[in-house]
């Protein structure tokens, strides 16, 4: 205790100084003038109370530390709720199914609002299983994921806007353009180390917003483009002539497409189209899961799992690695485009202010929360994210303060995440 | 033609002022880097704190009465760098030191998350509206024909080449001479081999973190006062900007630290100025794909050894 006390005096006075400053002290204007004001009591009191914490903390750290090893339970505590490992692929198809009833059910139970944030969920969903494949998976960190999002948006919100190209058409021309810029980003910055490939990434998001601030003409500059239609679902007609038809499940539906309620004779419900969505949105949700399932069990699915472990090894067994980290870039950037488009049919109105650096972290946290390379993990997350994000709506000064703290935290204490990733493996019984 | 070059000049002087801070921040990435091998995301968040608390010196002091400029500038420059070197030591120690040895991903996006939770803080304590404050050091000395374009070089801006100039010879002979700047090549080096042969590697570290926040809270006092404008969220942006630099000459090199934030900000003002504002930072960040695509070491870095 006694030679800890001039490290705890230390950690209380920079704590102080931390703290003082910022909080105790408030900038203001006074007319033309700049002045300083003091905050209120009870802020400094909790700021001495801090530093006093520390300071205690600091000096009986073995007290401490001895006390939290015997409270500390040993092993992961979600791994222990888990079914044993034999068992676990059967328990994990029972919950999935489950969990697939649930999903559809959500948006006959719950109101509207609730189906139309699920919507994000899943959307967010889609994004995370994308970064997981450039981030968890080939180890690569990408922090402009946003901008193949924001392609994805755009050229869904240009595509019907100039051309009248419907959501079906748009959605793979989107994953298709967003891969294109993929390929195209990567092909140059992937035979970097990774902490440049996470500046190249971030400047590449930053330049894509800024182009879609300033090209006006095409773009609609800052303020966007607004009136994209929601997705319309093709069905067989009988009535006059044989052919095909696109529903809409607006009141009134645009010139050659046919009104939902019109057509089957039911009374207009608004909550139609959120619903909807929603179930294309758990559709496009589970092609993404079940393509990129299959993708980590093909051959360069290995290989970008093989990359992050030992480049070294990797390409003295006669791998590519360009081609593979090009792969694994690419496909990651034509989720972000499939996303996109969504997003865009979702919100009916993109500007450049959706596809902000912050949105790119907030895509990095679920995977990492979740667990880097896991796929239940991230979903897991990405719900997670989503429902704090708009519960916590009231607390918004605090919100993003805990966000930071919590990612933080997470690192230092369960870097694997929330469900750490399995990795498929044999085992021999024994006798 | 004389208006030309007379333009071109000026151009020349704010990229070289803007430059030179963007050097001093880009210091503290390329040590960081230099010595852990991991980019301190944080950085810019720590040269946005330097520029509120030169403020809050500055306003304080003109509050008691205070008008000695020198005096008014010391002051601030000395509370801002204590301040932000504090926190630069409390980045390494949370941040950082825990996550040390693991992934490399990991302890970049704890970083990540340490910013934005600085960022939220000092947007709690000061409020999100910018804060701005009038010039305290004005005038200068201006070029050219009476009636024609003048260039001007103000005070402040030669106040930033000698504060920066200063700054860098104090670093460099710290490196060079002193021992804890031997340390510090040492661990850059080879930091087990450092660790084996007696060097307080924990505390060369924790160093690196507190020389870099200092040299951040100079260039945050100084460009405070340039441009009179702060808000919580500038720190992204300078932070961005100096880790391009930083990359340009060269993660890890001192003097490619300096030579990139000087070619960084001439190019910036050159965009600015011949071609458009808004896409003065997509010129900067082409450059930087350019030059890591034909010298992925950067225009003064070494280049790296694989090591098995």
């Amino acid at each position: 205790m006694r030679k800890n006390l001039p490290f705890a005096l230390f950690t209380a006075v920079i704590t102080l100084v931390l703290s003082l400053p910022i909080l105790g002290l408030k900038l203001t204007h006074e007319g033309t003038k700049l002045v300083l004001e003091g905050a209120t009591q009870s802020t400094y009191v909790y700021i001495f109370l801090a530093a006093a914490a520390v300071f205690l903390s600091q000096l009986f750290r073995e007290q401490l530390n001895a006390a939290k090893a015997a409270v500390k339970p040993k092993g992961n505590i979600l791994a222990k709720l888990m079914p044993p490992e034999e068992k676990r692929d059967m328990a994990g198809k029972i919950f999935f199914v489950v969990l697939l009833i649930a999903a559809v059910l959500i948006p006959f139970n719950t109101g509207r609002i609730w189906s139309d944030i699920a919507t994000l969920a899943l959307i967010y969903v889609i994004l995370g299983l994308g970064l997981n494949i450039v981030v968890g998976l080939a180890g690569l960190l990408d922090l402009g994921y946003v901008a193949f999002y924001a392609v994805g948006a755009y050229s869904y919100a240009l595509l019907s806007q100039y051309f009248g190209l419907s959501f079906w058409v748009c959605l793979p021309i989107g994953a298709l353009l967003a891969a294109t810029f993929g390929f195209l980003l990567g092909f140059p910055v992937l035979r970097l180390r990774g902490d440049y490939l996470a500046i190249v990434t971030l400047g590449f998001g930053e330049i894509i917003r800024i182009l879609l601030n300033n090209l006006t003409s095409l773009t609609g500059g800052p303020n966007g483009i607004g009136g994209i239609p929601k997705p319309t679902i093709p069905m067989l007609q009988f009535d006059p002539e044989f052919s095909i038809v696109n529903l809409e499940f607006s009141r009134r539906a645009a010139e050659g497409n046919v009104a939902f309620h019109e057509f089957f004779g039911v009374p207009y419900d608004s909550s139609l189209k959120v619903v909807v969505l929603y179930l294309i949105a758990l559709v496009l949700a589970l092609v993404t899961i079940v393509i990129v399932r299959r993708l980590i069990r093909m051959p360069v699915g290995r290989a970008w799992e093989a990359l992050r472990e030992d480049e070294i090894a990797c390409r003295s067994l006669g791998l590519n690695r360009t081609a593979i980290k090009l792969s694994a870039f690419t496909i990651g950037a034509a989720f972000a485009g499939f996303a996109g488009s969504l997003y865009g049919a979702r919100q009916g109105h993109i500007s450049p202010e959706s596809f902000i650096f912050f949105e790119s972290v907030i895509i990095l946290a679920i995977v990492v929360l979740g667990g880097m390379g896991s796929q239940i993990g991230v979903m897991v997350a990405a719900v997670l994210v989503v429902l704090l994000q708009e519960l916590s709506r009231e607390f918004d000064e605090y919100r993003l303060l805990a966000f930071g703290m919590v990612m933080v935290l997470m690192m230092i204490w369960c870097p694997q995440g929330l469900i750490p990733m399995k990795r498929p493996h044999l085992q021999l019984k024994q006798e | 033609m004389l208006e030309v070059i007379l333009y071109f000049i000026q151009q020349l002087i704010n990229g070289i002022t803007i430059g030179s801070t963007y050097a001093l921040i880009a210091i503290g990435y390329t040590m960081v880097y230099g010595i852990i091998g991991m980019i301190n995301f944080a950085h810019g968040e720590v040269y946005m704190i330097g520029t509120y608390v030169a403020f809050m010196a500055i306003s304080g002091m003109a509050m008691l009465g205070i008008e000695f400029l020198p005096l008014i500038f010391l002051v601030a420059l000395l509370s801002s760098m204590l301040v932000s070197s504090s926190f630069g030591w409390a980045i390494e120690r949370i941040a950082y030191r825990p996550l040390r040895g693991g992934n490399r991903l990991i302890p970049l996006i704890s970083a990540i998350g340490m910013s934005i939770f600085l960022q939220n803080y000092v947007r709690l304590g000061q409020g999100s509206r910018d804060i701005a404050m009038s010039s305290q050091i004005s005038g200068g000395w201006s070029f050219g024909p009476e009636d024609g374009f003048q260039a001007s070089l103000s005070y402040i801006q030669v106040l930033i080449f000698i504060v920066t100039i200063i700054s860098m010879t104090v670093l460099t002979l710290f490196i060079s001479r002193s021992r804890m700047g031997r340390a510090c090549r040492a661990v850059a080096q080879d930091l087990k081999m450092a660790n084996l042969l007696g060097i307080d590697t924990n505390r060369v570290i924790a160093s690196t973190f507190v020389i870099g926040a200092a040299l951040a809270a100079v260039a945050g006092t100084l460009l405070g006062m340039y441009y009179g404008v702060v808000n919580a969220f500038v720190g992204f942006i300078a932070g961005l900007k100096a880790f391009t630099a930083a990359v340009l000459g060269g993660i890890g090199s001192i003097p490619g630290a300096m030579l990139g934030g000087i070619i960084l900000g001439v190019t910036e003002s050159m965009t600015a100025a011949y071609f458009s504002t808004e896409y003065k930072d997509v010129v900067s960040f082409a450059l930087l794909v350019l030059i890591l695509l034909f010298k992925p070491t950067g225009i003064l870095g070494k280049p790296e050894v694989e090591k098995i």
